[in-house]
């Protein structure tokens, strides 16, 4: 993916993370997942985090998504500081404001393909706008399989569903977690292109966490992550790009451990 | 693998504690039943043995005559007693005064004891029992030792608020009914307690002047042997110069008699609580096994792994088994526990109907101890063994797969298995309806078992249209937590299926014995309205005599047209060759004028000797109008008896009707059981009923009842025992709730993941936990339902049979509907907990889990 088109939105921030921090343990088993993040994640961009294991990738994307609360600083997501929300506001927010796909078990199984994709409304008791749903479902390529459960579906057409699902409250932010981790390659490129698709036709906002540098390449911007820190950042990537970074950051580690 | 299956123990404690509780109530409920059982017969086996004398002398006839207390004209004079007491095998003879128709009042003016014992008045004289004891023991203050003084049991001097010293009042069958006593003292049977009845001991000539209006003499006498003497040589002894119509009879004899008679009734109970302990236990296995199945689909991998590293099927099966044995020890252990606090909350129970179980009896046996064990652990182990089986099934190579779910067989064979077994219980039904040897109720109970096996057998495929309906209107009422409770009862019917089984069964009886209550009380309803055709009843709720002064004091009251008598009395006669017990009523001419019997043979024209014979007993003796009967009344005397008609049966006559003047001539005390009264035509009916109260006023427990009084009388005694059913069930009941929890919390856990994705796609805790609890009234409406439907067809089945019985069939469509409240709130409560975890869940946690 080369063509890049970024330039027309006014950048807005979609998502913000303040001086993050997040510790696990205490004392001798203390394990500081994020140390400190300051980043902006603007809207229609198509953002990527990476970084080896245990770098704190997911952990900035649950702390950014209402999922986990951070230990210090502020996660602030369509103008709204989560830190002094409830149980109850950030449920809401959830629903309204941000999108979900995760690496695996995506969607409830006992309902069908279309109720899963209307969840997040039915959920809010919210009407589907039909226009925007059907645009949905036809951008994923999923029509016929609507009245099908998830276990009758295919791992990238399930991943595909849950991206549906994603989109179709108009989040102002979709969080994507290894979404293709599962997924054989043409899968993938199925999926990261829809992704694309939905940056670039109706300018939406995605942050994916992953550590394949060929999802990465579909993105705008990469974050690198190392020890909790954001250590670099590439605009526009290309996957040898990408790659030499990746090395770097592992050299360094190596060079910490043996150092 | 016994460390595997202790690890599996501790890890899961929580998920087996839930099923261990259900062995803990199944198994309490059970040795609480035996306990108390075994306590029963002792008391009784206590009192009984402590309170007979070696030998006795009383009239002739056996002893049911003889306990009813009838008071007769036939006495042992005291001349008859010093002839007794020179005999050289007697040491001592001592004649006892007794009668019926004492009662006891409160200081609140109720009757003491109740309807349940009886009250039992007569002199104190000092009788040793066949041990050498003395029969009664005072616990306070004297012996009575001179007219005016009584003495009470200790629980009946408590119940009625008495101290030694006060005044007491009583209702005794003279003229003047109510007598005030001094209370001297307090006693006991030897035996201990009384169980329940009360004992009024009262002095010898106060006692002559009430029972034999004021005879010297006695109507029974206790004998004691003396050294080396048996009781045979006695008895034989005693026999020989006893009075005409009075003949002796050892202390063996009397305690056998008495205890036959008593076990009969101890032996209803114990068989009617064994059931509910049964019941509350098959509940507890269903309990065990789908617990076990849930624990053994969620070890699937854990399964494999072993396999795969060289377990072999026998091993899996096996930790699973013990580790099942592990928890049938414990659940028993607690159970037997529980059994003895139960047993004495059902002591506590039956105490408030007036009988009386010491705490002290009330011990776990050897028996009951061994056989706790035993159902404890054979019923947990079968339960479990189906899944122990399903568990070693797992093959090694699923240990690396992804997909989980254990194969489960289709429902083909299930549905065709149980198709076959509704048939055959229907069959056993049918065939009990149309009259198969023996009795109906067995052939149609065998088929009700099937049914209801069967039944939750079925449950995951039947129940489906259940389901599908709760889904339906949840969905419509609480939108998408709804939808997906409805949606996560349907995902695996087995499971809801087994879980809603448990509530089944109880709701199934509860239905059935709901059908026949309510068909009792519709047949009642409609018996009274046909049968009771005076303006006003006047009877004792034990249906005992009572003074004849209070009839003649109605007929002089205003507006009163006619009060017709009817006195009862239990009398042998001869059926087949061998002496049979049965009911006579003595009544006058009014009697015949409102009731107009209705005659199949001969007229209702009697008078003298005369009698009319109801069908039954006119077949039983094979007699016809003209025909002469022989009838041994209490006392001894025989009269022969000319039959002018047969009858139908009906409520308002025994067997046997004659007039009142057959009962003076036999010799039998005169008082009243029963008087209909009407009243004129234009009379004021309220006030009339209110002059026939204050008649009565002096013996409060004397009702005046109109129609709808005397109905709802009635149908207040079966609600009481329905009540008691419904008590009983409600534990059956609570364990199928805890079926609910435990089926419920284990959904919880393996739905992990698919909460969290739920919570992070916006799903509020509030609307999570209406999801869990609308999926657990939804299990607990499928229960209430096919229990209801199952429940409602045997008890119409069961009605069926018993149509000669129950002629009026009615369904407790009101109990339907409250059932089915009820169901619901089981379903809300037993989400409780449950809900709370799935709510407490982070959401990450959730997502995060593999």
């Amino acid at each position: 993916m080369t063509e890049q088109s970024t330039g027309e939105a006014t950048q807005r921030v979609a998502a913000r993370a303040q001086d993050l921090t997040k510790f696990y343990g205490k004392g001798e088993a203390e394990v500081r997942a994020l140390d400190g993040v300051t980043v902006d994640l603007m809207t229609g961009e198509f953002t990527a985090i990476m970084g080896p294991s245990g770098s704190g990738k997911s952990t900035l994307m649950h702390c950014l998504a209402a999922l986990d609360t951070p230990t210090a600083g502020e996660a602030v997501v369509d103008g709204t500081s989560l830190s002094r929300l409830k149980d109850k506001d950030l449920t809401t927010l959830r629903r309204e404001k941000v999108g979900f796909v995760f690496q695996s078990f995506n969607l409830v199984p006992t309902l069908s393909a279309e109720e899963n994709i209307l969840l997040p409304l039915s959920l809010a008791g919210r009407k589907p706008d039909r226009e925007w749903f059907d645009q949905v479902v036809d951008a994923v390529g999923l029509r016929p399989r609507l009245g099908h459960r998830p276990a009758q579906m295919s791992g990238g057409q399930q991943q595909r569903v849950a991206c549906a699902r994603a989109l179709v409250s108009k989040p102002s932010i979709v969080f994507a977690d290894e979404p293709t981790g599962n997924l054989d390659s043409t899968s993938s490129a199925e999926v990261l292109s829809f992704l694309r698709r939905s940056v670039d036709e109706f300018g939406q906002t995605v942050v994916m966490v992953t550590h394949d540098p060929v999802a990465a390449s579909y993105t705008d911007r990469i974050l690198f992550l190392a020890d909790g820190k954001i250590v670099d950042e590439l605009r526009e990537p290309d996957r040898d790009a990408i790659l030499d970074k990746m090395a770097s950051l592992q050299d360094a580690a190596i060079a910490k451990v043996a150092g | 693998m016994l460390r595997l299956t202790w690890r599996n123990l501790l890890a899961r404690k929580v998920r087996l504690m839930m099923s261990t509780l259900a062995i803990v109530l199944g198994i309490g409920f059970l040795s609480g039943v035996m306990t108390f059982s075994t306590g029963l017969n002792a008391t009784f086996d206590n009192i009984v043995e402590g309170s007979t004398s070696d030998a006795m002398v009383r009239p002739e006839g056996d002893l049911q005559a003889a306990n009813a207390g009838v008071s007769t004209t036939q006495f042992v004079t005291p001349a008859d007693v010093d002839n007794l007491a020179a005999l050289p095998e007697v040491e001592a003879a001592v004649g006892s005064v007794d009668g019926i128709g004492s009662f006891l009042l409160g200081k609140d003016d109720k009757l003491v004891g109740g309807q349940g014992a009886p009250t039992l008045a007569f002199n104190y004289a000092p009788v040793d029992n066949m041990q050498g004891d003395e029969i009664l023991v005072l616990t306070e203050g004297r012996w009575p030792e001179k007219p005016g003084e009584v003495t009470l049991d200790t629980s009946s001097a408590e119940r009625g608020a008495y101290e030694v010293g006060d005044t007491v009042t009583m209702i005794v069958p003279t003229a003047e009914p109510k007598r005030d006593f001094t209370l001297v003292g307090t006693a006991d049977f030897n035996g201990g307690g009384t169980a329940g009845a009360t004992l009024v001991l009262l002095d010898t000539e106060e006692a002559q002047e009430i029972f034999l209006d004021g005879e010297d003499a006695f109507t029974s006498v206790a004998l004691t042997g003396a050294e080396g003497v048996s009781q045979t040589e006695l008895a034989d002894a005693a026999r020989a110069v006893a009075p005409a119509g009075f003949t002796a009879v050892t202390g063996d004899k009397v305690v056998k008699e008495t205890q036959d008679q008593i076990g009969q009734f101890l032996d209803v109970i114990s068989i009617f609580l064994t059931t509910f302990a049964v019941i509350a236990i098959v509940v507890g296995a269903f309990i065990i096994f789908n617990t076990f199945s849930i624990l053994v689909s969620q070890r699937v991998r854990e399964s494999a792994l072993l396999r795969a590293l060289g377990a072999s099927k026998k091993q899996v099966t096996r930790s699973v088994l013990v580790e099942a044995f592990l928890m049938a020890l414990v659940g028993s252990t607690l159970g037997l526990l529980l059994g003895l606090g139960l047993s004495r909350l059902l002591a506590g129970l039956f105490r408030s109907f007036g009988l009386d179980i010491a705490g002290d009896v009330l011990t776990l046996t050897p028996f009951t101890i061994v056989a706790g064990y035993v159902v404890g652990v054979v019923v947990t182990m079968v339960a479990a063994f189906v899944p122990a089986r399903r568990a070693a099934k797992v093959a090694p190579v699923a240990a690396m797969r992804d997909d989980l779910e254990v194969q489960e067989k289709s429902m083909g064979l299930r549905l065709v298995l149980g198709g076959v077994a509704m048939v055959i219980g229907t069959a056993l039904a049918v065939l009990g309806l149309m009259g198969a040897p023996g009795t109906d109720a067995i052939w149609i109970g065998a088929g009700a078992v099937i049914w209801v096996i069967t039944t939750a057998v079925l449950a995951p495929v039947v129940g489906h249209p259940v389901l599908v309906a709760c889904r339906a209107v949840f969905g419509r009422l609480f939108g998408t937590p709804g939808l997906l409770a409805g949606e996560n009862a349907l995902r695996n019917p087995r499971r809801t299926g087994a879980t809603a089984s448990a509530l089944m069964i109880g709701l199934a009886v509860v239905s059935a014995v709901g059908v026949l209550a309510s068909s009792l009380s519709a047949t009642n309803d409609k018996v009274v309205d046909d049968e009771f055709k005076s303006d006003f009843l006047v009877q004792m709720p034990t249906f005992q005599g009572f003074p004849a002064q209070f009839g003649d004091q109605m007929e002089a009251v205003d507006g009163v047209a006619l009060v017709s008598r009817q006195q009862g009395t239990p009398v042998t006669v001869e059926v087949d060759g061998k002496p049979d017990q049965t009911f006579l009523s003595g009544v006058d001419q009014g009697f015949l004028d409102i009731y107009d019997l209705a005659m199949i043979d001969g007229n209702d024209q009697m008078s003298g000797h005369q009698a009319i014979l109801n069908e039954g007993r006119a077949d039983d003796l094979g007699a016809r109008p003209g025909d002469t009967i022989d009838v041994a009344f209490p006392g001894g005397e025989t009269i022969a008896l000319e039959v002018v008609g047969v009858s139908e049966e009906t409520p308002t006559t025994s067997g046997i009707t004659v007039p009142l003047s057959v009962l003076r001539d036999a010799g039998v005390k005169r008082s009243d059981s029963s008087l209909s009264i009407m009243v004129e035509d234009g009379a004021d009916r309220g006030a009339v009923k209110q002059d026939l109260e204050d008649v009565v006023k002096d013996l409060p427990i004397l009702a005046v009842q109109d129609k709808e009084e005397f109905k709802e009388l009635i149908s207040g005694q079966v609600n009481q025992l329905l009540y008691v059913i419904y008590g009983l069930l409600a534990l059956a009941v609570v364990i199928a709730v805890i079926g609910i929890v435990n089926t419920l919390g284990l959904s919880v856990l393996e739905r992990t993941r698919e909460i969290g994705l739920l919570r992070a796609v916006g799903l509020s805790r509030r609307k999570l936990r209406w999801m869990i609890t609308l999926e657990s009234v939804a299990i607990a409406l499928l229960g209430a339902v096919l229990g209801m439907v199952v429940g409602l067809v045997i008890g119409v089945v069961l009605r069926e049979s018993l149509k000669d019985d129950l002629t009026e069939l009615a369904l407790p469509l009101n109990g339907l509907g409250v059932f089915f409240v009820v169901a619901v709130i089981f379903g809300v409560l037993a989400a409780i907990v449950p809900a709370i975890r799935a709510s407490r869940m982070k959401v990450l946690d959730a997502i995060a889990t593999e």
